[in-house]
């Protein structure tokens, strides 16, 4: 807060100028951590149509492989172990930025983003396959459901590693400011979320996806 | 598709394939143009060819006037470049003013055909031109008018009624509007360049399907949408941010002004809805680019799937359009009439009702679709539920008018229009939501009255009278009252015109959008039709008449006070008109709903010394810039020219990102600068009070 306060109001009225405004300056409080937290909901949404499409879609197989026929559980768990180490991972980074660690904070950020990206790549591995095998999303309701559902996940992993990149040069640049924390702090909700969405992938596709029908 | 997997397709199926085919064999021209030859320039239509000389004729003029007057720099330093929630709020309004004409044509245009094409007749308007026209006026009405001065109004007038200097994010807000103007510049270049979609304001598959609708119409219709959307949800965000986190110190949420709650409630709204308008429109964009199956007929495609997913946004986009007109007239009818607003806790939870309830309706877009007695009883009844909460409103309206000292000026006038208009509109609504009495009226003309019965009377009467209302605090200077009164007097009559045959013609089972009819005796009731629209554009006229007679008569009208009404009861009217940059010097601090009136009756006397330096964000281009950019990119896109969607893509991407490196937003206005502007304030009270 300012120390500047107002002196006196020259012709004094009836009631205290003070009782309808605050003196000197006013902090406004600052909004973006849950701003942050509003647009992920909206983003949570987009999810939501996305599951729900693969619920209407998911036993829409058209002559084509269903669930049971293409996924490989191993790789899936793999990846989901990638994903949510780098979670954890974050966190590491997070629990550093706190003690004003630049290093470390950054060096967490670091793993995280080799997680984030080795999950990406099985991700891709996985779907090369699949469209060498025919199993494109153009084949049938379902793995069209499929793919746009697990592709918008991997699609949000890859920017938050853009992100990441980008976050890793500020912090090089800048150090832990205030204004980098926050983004430290937006980019961790990102990613939690992210690995979030991904248990309800990997529950709701993967795992009942194999499921005798 | 590569060959040999053992999921093959097993018979042919290549329409999918625009990209297979343009890997085929490498062609520079179609790298770089895609689609987009000469063909694409419509010269052999007349009406398009005039309509094209008069806009470039027009635009050239224009463009030679600012240069003429040297106000480039001007507009691009004061109004482009612009983080002013206010100046923001204005644009948008002039955005959804000149996209008011361009829908407006479309509608006159289809009232003329229909009122001439009958028997041997064919009108004017050859089917494939009327279909766009349909659909283009529904687009425009809808996300280029009715959504930008809604999102203006609350542009404008939050942040001074909850005693801030700016939105939550100012950067955003600047590029959340260029992102909407882009979208509608996408929307206007396809009636020069190609053609819009031929499928109705909300595209249904299959016949927005890539099969039925090759060309780029459809295509102009997605990355407009998609690309507006994109802004309209930003939007959300931040003044759901706004109004949580930076309303002034005493005003808790049940001290809001009734405007700034309906502006939350719509906020809200936009949050949960948007996410979905933005992945059906990426699901229909992915079955026309890479030939997914969401919604065709074949290999498990679901095309209702599209049509409940559009609905579950689209229904709560009504409300989106309506509630913050509800904030408007409770405003106006307080201040009209000179009493605190009746029920205020009844008109926010109301609001909060309505808010919820509008998710809960969808299905009656679409009763007909078979989902059974069950289904269609359970959203019969919740639509008829809704319009409890707004009969209370009227309700509270009435009673606040109810021994009142009502002045009936031009805000007032467009107040009772609309009390009187949107109880019609929504009587007719609750018979539409019996799903019995839907089956008959489904897509007809009766379902068109309707809907512009309460959109007309709701949403753009409730403009009307926010504009004439606010406009001597955005301006400093009040509308001609005369000018005004024609206007409300060729709308209100213009309306009832234009569509109580519609009433009619649909119960006697016309549909929708045809452009043809051979039953003579349905002719008379077009042709009153086509007179109505004629009032209403002069109705428009008058309005704009009335822009530019209060201009030359300004130092007539000059709003010296703040308070031009007299009345005033909410915080806007504490403060200059037009407000200063930084809206108020000190933060004011809040005790009661209407604290404006509160601060008169105490007696409450401005300081004019103890000034402090203001914290202010700074202004910036990057907004336009990748908004600029995005525009590209959908046009890439819409024409195939994958190289230079690819170049565009990267570009905002890098932009965006270099934007986020700039760590220097804000700047502090000087305590003498604001000392400077408070005592030129004092000056103009103590000579004219």
């Amino acid at each position: 807060m300012s120390d500047t306060t107002v002196t006196a109001n020259t012709n004094q009225g009836a009631a205290e100028p003070s009782r309808f405004l605050v003196p000197g300056e006013y902090h406004v409080p600052q909004g973006t951590l849950l701003g942050f937290w509003i647009y992920l909901m909206s983003d949570c949404l987009i999810f939501a149509s996305l599951f729900a499409t693969y619920g209407v879609l998911g036993r829409n197989y058209a002559g084509g492989p269903s669930g049971a026929d293409i996924f490989e559980l191993p790789l899936v768990a793999l990846n989901t172990t990638f994903l949510l180490i780098s979670s954890i991972t974050y966190g590491f980074a997070v629990l550093q930025m706190q003690q004003n660690k630049l290093r470390g904070t950054m060096l967490w950020l670091v793993i995280t983003g080799l997680f984030g990206a080795a999950f990406i790549g099985v991700e891709l591995y996985e779907f090369i396959g699949l469209i060498n095998e025919g199993a494109g999303p153009q084949r049938s309701g379902f793995l069209t459901a499929f793919f746009s559902l697990v592709g918008t996940h991997g699609l949000h992993v890859t920017f938050g590693l853009v992100w990441m990149v980008t976050l890793l040069l500020q912090l090089k640049k800048h150090g832990l400011i205030h204004e980098n924390k926050r983004r430290v702090f937006c980019l961790s909700m990102f990613w939690h979320f992210l690995d979030v969405v991904w248990i309800g992938v990997f529950t709701f596709v993967y795992l009942m996806g194999v499921l005798p029908a | 598709m590569p060959p040999g997997g053992k999921y093959d397709i097993p018979i042919h199926h290549a329409l999918w394939a625009p990209v297979a085919k343009m890997s085929d064999h490498f062609d520079l021209t179609k790298l770089i143009f895609g689609r987009l030859t000469w063909e694409a320039i419509p010269y052999h239509e007349p009406i398009l060819v005039a309509t094209f000389i008069a806009v470039a004729l027009g635009g050239i003029a224009l463009l030679g006037a600012l240069t003429y007057f040297r106000v480039w720099g001007y507009l691009w330093k004061e109004w482009f470049t612009s983080i002013d929630h206010k100046k923001i709020g204005v644009m948008y309004m002039v955005l959804g003013i000149v996209m008011l004409l361009r829908g407006f044509s479309d509608a006159i245009m289809m009232r003329i055909q229909q009122a001439i094409a009958f028997g041997d007749n064919a009108g004017y308007l050859p089917p494939h031109h009327y279909d766009q026209i349909f659909t283009a006026h529904g687009v425009i009405m809808i996300f280029f008018v009715a959504m930008p001065f809604v999102v203006g109004l609350m542009n404008f007038v939050v942040p001074l009624q909850i005693g801030a200097r700016d939105v939550a994010f100012p950067f955003l807000n600047n590029f959340s509007y260029w992102m909407t103007v882009a979208g509608a510049v996408l929307t206007m270049i396809s009636l020069f360049v190609g053609e819009f979609a031929k499928t109705g304001w909300l595209a249904y598959p299959p016949l927005s399907g890539i099969m039925q609708s090759p060309d780029v119409g459809v295509d102009y219709y997605i990355w407009a949408l998609q690309i507006a959307g994109v802004g309209t949800l930003l939007s959300g965000v931040n003044f759901t941010v706004t109004i949580i986190k930076m309303r002034a110190p005493g005003m808790s949420l049940m001290k809001m002004p009734v405007f700034t709650w309906t502006a939350l409630c719509t906020n809200i709204l936009i949050v949960a809805a948007f996410p979905i308008l933005t992945a059906v429109l990426a699901m229909l964009t992915l079955d026309r680019y890479l030939g997914t199956h969401f919604f065709t007929n074949d290999l498990g495609g679901n095309a209702m799937m599209y049509i409940n997913l559009i609905w579950i946004w689209g229904h709560p986009e009504v409300y989106i359009l309506i509630l913050p007109l509800f904030g408007v007239f409770s405003e106006i009818v307080a201040t009209y009439s000179g009493k605190r607003l009746f029920g205020y806790t009844s008109m926010v939870y109301a609001t909060v009702v309505i808010t919820v309830l509008s998710y809960l309706v969808w299905l009656h877009h679409f009763f007909t679709m078979g989902s059974g007695a069950s289904v269609n009883s359970f959203f019969g009844i919740t639509t008829m539920i809704i319009s409890i909460p707004t009969g209370a409103k009227i309700f509270n309206w009435l009673f606040t008018m109810y021994r009142g000292r009502i002045k009936f000026e031009v805000p007032m006038l467009w107040t009772v229009g609309f009390m009187i208009t949107f109880v019609i509109g929504g009587m007719t609504g609750v018979l539409l939501a019996v799903p019995p009495a839907d089956f008959v009226l489904h897509n007809s003309l009766f379902l068109i009255a309707h809907f512009h019965n309460v959109i007309i009377g709701g949403v753009v009467f409730g403009v009307f009278a926010a504009i004439t209302y606010w406009y001597p605090k955005v301006f400093g200077y009040k509308l001609d009252p005369f000018w005004g009164k024609c206007s409300f007097w060729f709308w209100c009559i213009g309306f009832y015109f234009a569509f109580m045959p519609l009433y009619v013609l649909g119960l006697m089972g016309v549909t929708r959008r045809i452009n043809h009819f051979d039953d003579p005796s349905l002719q008379i009731w077009f042709i009153v039709a086509a007179f109505g629209a004629f009032l209403i554009a002069l109705g428009i006229a008058s309005f704009l008449i009335q822009l530019v007679v209060s201009y030359r008569k300004r130092d007539q009208n000059r709003d010296l006070t703040g308070d031009p009404w007299g009345n005033g009861r909410t915080l806007e009217w504490s403060t200059s008109s037009p407000p200063p940059q930084y809206n108020y010097a000190f933060t004011p601090r809040i005790h009661d709903t209407d604290s404006w009136w509160q601060m008169k009756q105490e007696g409450f006397k401005r300081p004019e010394s103890g000034f402090v330096a203001i914290h202010m964000p700074k202004n910036t281009m990057a907004g336009m810039l990748l908004a600029g950019l995005c525009t590209a990119f959908g046009f890439a896109m819409i024409w195939h020219m994958w190289l230079i969607a690819g170049v565009s893509f990267a570009t905002m991407l890098i932009s965006a990102i270099v934007h986020t490196f700039n760590y220097d937003r804000d700047y502090y206005i000087p305590a003498e600068e604001v000392e400077r502007v408070e005592s030129e304030r004092t000056r103009v009270l103590a000579n004219n009070v």
